[in-house]
C-alpha cells in the first residue's frame, strides 16, 4: 500500500514538472502580453525595451523557465505584474473561496446524486426513474451561466430569498482564521457570519453542482443496475437478509466502484465550472482571479500558479479516489 | 404431511409487447423431511426457474406464478415479502451454480457466513464469526481461522462452493435447494462436493432438492427423480426404478447417451435428435413430439396427462417405451 503511494506521488511530481514547461512556453506565445497591457499601445520602443528586461522577457524562454523553477522550488512564485503582490498572497486569498465553493458543490452532487441514482435504478421504468432521467439530461446540457443567471434573477431579484452576490454580507463582522467563511463562523462561535455565509453560498454551490450531480446520478443507476442482476444479490436475498443490509452491504458498496471514480472526475471539472459560477455571482475565488489575470494583461505568474494549483489538486484527488477504491474493493489490493 | 408441496406450480414471463412465456406449466411434487429429490432436466426446461419460484427470487416484474408452494403446510406464495425473508435462509437454505459470482467479491467469507447467523440466530457478529468458524471447518475448509478475513478472489473455485453450502446450512434448514451446484466445477471437485452434500444433508436429516441436467450427480444421490421437459414433469420415479426402467422415451434417451465404460470400442453414442427448439407448445400435443422415436398420432392430439404408473412413479406419455427394454 506504501509503495503504491509513493510511486503514485512520484508520478505526480513528473506530471506536474511536465505541466509546468508545458504552461509556461504556451502562455508565452500568445498574443499580446503584460508589456502591452501594462504600458499602453503608444509606449516608446525604448520604455517597452527597458520594461522587457526588467521583467526578464529579453533572455531565451527555456533560461526564463529554469530561473522559475527554481524560484518555486525555494516557495517563490514571483509577484504578480498587476498588483505586484507576491503571488502567493494573491492566490492564499482566492483559494479558499474556491474550495469552500468546490466543497459544497460536491456535498450537494454526491449528497443527492447517490441516493437519487439508486432509488432511479431500484425503481428502474417508473414515473421517478423518468423524471429523473429528464432532469439529469437537462441538468447536463444546461449552461452554467445561463442556470446561474435564471437562479439569480428569479430568487434573488423577483424574490428575495437569496443574496445576488458575494461570499458574505457587507457589514458583517467577521474574522477570518481558515479563509472558508462558514467554518469561520463556527470556530470563532460568530454563527450569524456562518449562517450568512451559508446563505450566500447556497445559490453558487446548486448552480455549480448541477453538472456533477447529473453525471453521479447516471453513474449511480447505471452502476446498480449492473449490481442487482449480479448473483452475489441473488444469494444475499437467498439468506433472508433484511433489505437494509442487501442496499448497504451488498449493492451500494459494490456499485459505489465507478462512482468514486466519477466523483474524482468531476472534482477536477468544478473548476472550469467555478470561473463562469464565480462570475455570475460576483464570488472572489480562483476562477474570477483566472479571468481578472487574462483579461488584466496576461499577468503569466498568477496564471502559472493557478494552473498548477488546479493540476495539483486533480491529481491529489484522483490519488484520493484510487486510494478509496483500494479501500472498497479487495481485488484491487493485491498488486 | 410433506415438508414440501408444490402444487400446479406456473410462471408464464410475460414482457409488454412479447408474447408470454411459460417457462413451468403446472408442475407439481413433494418433498418428504430428509429426503432428497432430483429436478433434471436440459438446459431451459424451467428447473431453475422452479427453484427461484419456490424461494420467491425471481424478478418482481415481468411473471405470472401460480399454483400453490406450501411448506409444512403454509403456502409461500401467499405470504408477506417480510415474512418469506424470515423463512428464507432459516428454513429453506440455496446453494447455486456459480460459486464465484454468487459470493460478494469486496466482503470477507467470514462475514457472509457470519451475517445469515446474525440475521437469524440473532447473534451478535462476534459470536456468528466464531459460529462461521465452526461451519467452515464443517464443509471441510482447511485453516478456517485464515478463511474468515479472506476475499472470494483469494481461495479455489471449490472451497467456495463450500462456502456457500456453510452459508446455506448455517441455520440448519429443514431443506435444501441445490441449483446445478457442481456445473461450474472440474470433475474431481465435482465428486468432492457431491460427497460432501450427501454427508450433510445425511448428518443433519435436511431434504434436499438437487437441480440438475447430469444423470450421474442424480444417480449417486437422490430418493426421487422428476424429470421435466419444456416446463412440465413428464416422468416421475424412484431412482433405481428410473435407471432401471426409464418409461418415457426422453427419459430413456438421456440414459442412452451417457457414455458407458463397458460399451464396445467404436460404438456411436445415442443422441436425442433436434434441440429444444423443436418443441411445440403443450396445448398442442406433447413437447416431446417433433423429437420422439415413439410418436404416434395421440402426441399430437394435445397434451398427454401425468398418469401413475404401476411401479408407484407417474408418466406423461402416449406411447412409453415398454418396461422389457432395458438401457443399452
Amino acid at each position: 500500500m506504501l509503495r503504491v503511494i509513493v510511486r503514485r506521488l512520484l508520478q505526480l511530481v513528473v506530471t506536474l514538472i511536465a505541466l509546468s514547461a508545458l504552461i509556461f512556453i504556451w502562455l508565452r506565445n500568445l498574443p499580446g502580453g503584460p508589456v502591452e497591457a501594462l504600458l499602453g499601445e503608444r509606449a516608446t520602443p525604448e520604455r517597452r525595451a527597458l520594461l522587457i528586461k526588467a521583467l526578464g522577457y529579453d533572455q531565451p524562454i527555456l533560461v526564463q523557465y529554469g530561473k522559475f523553477m527554481q524560484r518555486v522550488l525555494t516557495g517563490d512564485l514571483g509577484n504578480s505584474i498587476r498588483s505586484g503582490d507576491p503571488v502567493t498572497d494573491v492566490i492564499a486569498r482566492a483559494f479558499p473561496a474556491t474550495i469552500e465553493l468546490a466543497a459544497a458543490a460536491m456535498i450537494i452532487a454526491v449528497g443527492l446524486g447517490v441516493p437519487l441514482g439508486y432509488l432511479a435504478a431500484r425503481y428502474r421504468g417508473r414515473l421517478l426513474d423518468n423524471l429523473t432521467i429528464a432532469g439529469t439530461l437537462l441538468g447536463i446540457s444546461i449552461p452554467i451561466f445561463f442556470l446561474g443567471y435564471l437562479l439569480k434573477d428569479v430568487l434573488t431579484q423577483d424574490i428575495h430569498w437569496f443574496p445576488p452576490s458575494g461570499r458574505i454580507s457587507t457589514g458583517m463582522d467577521n474574522t477570518t482564521v481558515t479563509g472558508f467563511y462558514v467554518l469561520d463562523g463556527l470556530l470563532t462561535r460568530e454563527l450569524d457570519a456562518s449562517a450568512d455565509a451559508l446563505w450566500h453560498l447556497i445559490l453558487p454551490a446548486i448552480t455549480l453542482a448541477t453538472i456533477p450531480l447529473a453525471v453521479i446520478v447516471r453513474i449511480t443507476r447505471a452502476s446498480v443496475l449492473d449490481v442487482l442482476n449480479e448473483d452475489y444479490v441473488r444469494t444475499a436475498e437467498a439468506k433472508g437478509l433484511r433489505h437494509r443490509t442487501i442496499r448497504g452491504r451488498h449493492i451500494l458498496r459494490n456499485a459505489l466502484l465507478p462512482v468514486v471514480t466519477t466523483i474524482g472526475l468531476q472534482t477536477g471539472a468544478l473548476l472550469s465550472g467555478a470561473v463562469l459560477t464565480e462570475k455570475v455571482y460576483n464570488w472572489g475565488g480562483l476562477g474570477t482571479l483566472i479571468t481578472d489575470s487574462i483579461s488584466g494583461g496576461r499577468d503569466y505568474p498568477v496564471l502559472q500558479a493557478i494552473i498548477l494549483l488546479a493540476a495539483l489538486v486533480f491529481v491529489l484527488v484522483n490519488l484520493l479516489v484510487d486510494l478509496s477504491y483500494a479501500f472498497i474493493d479487495p481485488r484491487v489490493r493485491v498488486r | 404431511m410433506s415438508l414440501l408441496d408444490v402444487r400446479d406450480l406456473s410462471v408464464v414471463f410475460q414482457r409488454r409487447g412479447e408474447r408470454p412465456f411459460t417457462a413451468v406449466d403446472q408442475v407439481s411434487f413433494t418433498v418428504e423431511p430428509g429426503q432428497t429429490v432430483g429436478l433434471v432436466g436440459e438446459s431451459g426446461c424451467g428447473k431453475s426457474v422452479t427453484s427461484l419460484a419456490i424461494m420467491g427470487l425471481l424478478p418482481k416484474r415481468g411473471n405470472r406464478v401460480t399454483g400453490e408452494v406450501l411448506f409444512e403446510g403454509t403456502d409461500l406464495l401467499g405470504l408477506r415479502p417480510d415474512d418469506l425473508r424470515d423463512r428464507r435462509g432459516r428454513d429453506i437454505g440455496m446453494i447455486f451454480q456459480d460459486p464465484l459470482s454468487s459470493l460478494n467479491p469486496v466482503i470477507p467469507i467470514g462475514v457472509q457466513v457470519a451475517e445469515v447467523l446474525e440475521r437469524h440466530r440473532g447473534m451478535a457478529r462476534r459470536k456468528a464469526l466464531r459460529e462461521a468458524r465452526e461451519l467452515l471447518d464443517a464443509v471441510g475448509i482447511p485453516d478456517p481461522d485464515r478463511r474468515l478475513t479472506e476475499f472470494p478472489h483469494q481461495i479455489s473455485g471449490g472451497m467456495r462452493q463450500r462456502a456457500l453450502i456453510a452459508i446455506a446450512l448455517a441455520c440448519k434448514p429443514r431443506l435444501l435447494i441445490a441449483d446445478e451446484p457442481t456445473t461450474a466445477l472440474d470433475v474431481t471437485i465435482q465428486a468432492q462436493i457431491l460427497t460432501l452434500l450427501k454427508q450433510l444433508v445425511d448428518e443433519t436429516g435436511t431434504a434436499l432438492i438437487m437441480i440438475t441436467h447430469d444423470l450421474g450427480v442424480v444417480a449417486g444421490l437422490c430418493d426421487t427423480v422428476n424429470v421435466l421437459y419444456g416446463g412440465r414433469v413428464v416422468e416421475r420415479a424412484a431412482r433405481h426404478e428410473l435407471f432401471a426402467r426409464p418409461r418415457h422415451p426422453y427419459t430413456h434417451g438421456l440414459l442412452s447417451s451417457v457414455p458407458r465404460l463397458d460399451s464396445p470400442r467404436g460404438e456411436r453414442l445415442h443422441a436425442i435428435r433436434g434441440s429444444v427448439a423443436d418443441n411445440i407448445p403443450w396445448v398442442e400435443g406433447c413437447a416431446f413430439a417433433p423429437r420422439c422415436d415413439n410418436v404416434v398420432d395421440a402426441c399430437l392430439d394435445g397434451p398427454p396427462p401425468l398418469e401413475p404408473t404401476a411401479s408407484g412413479g407417474d408418466l406423461r406419455c402416449n406411447n412409453p417405451v415398454s418396461e422389457e427394454v432395458a438401457v443399452p
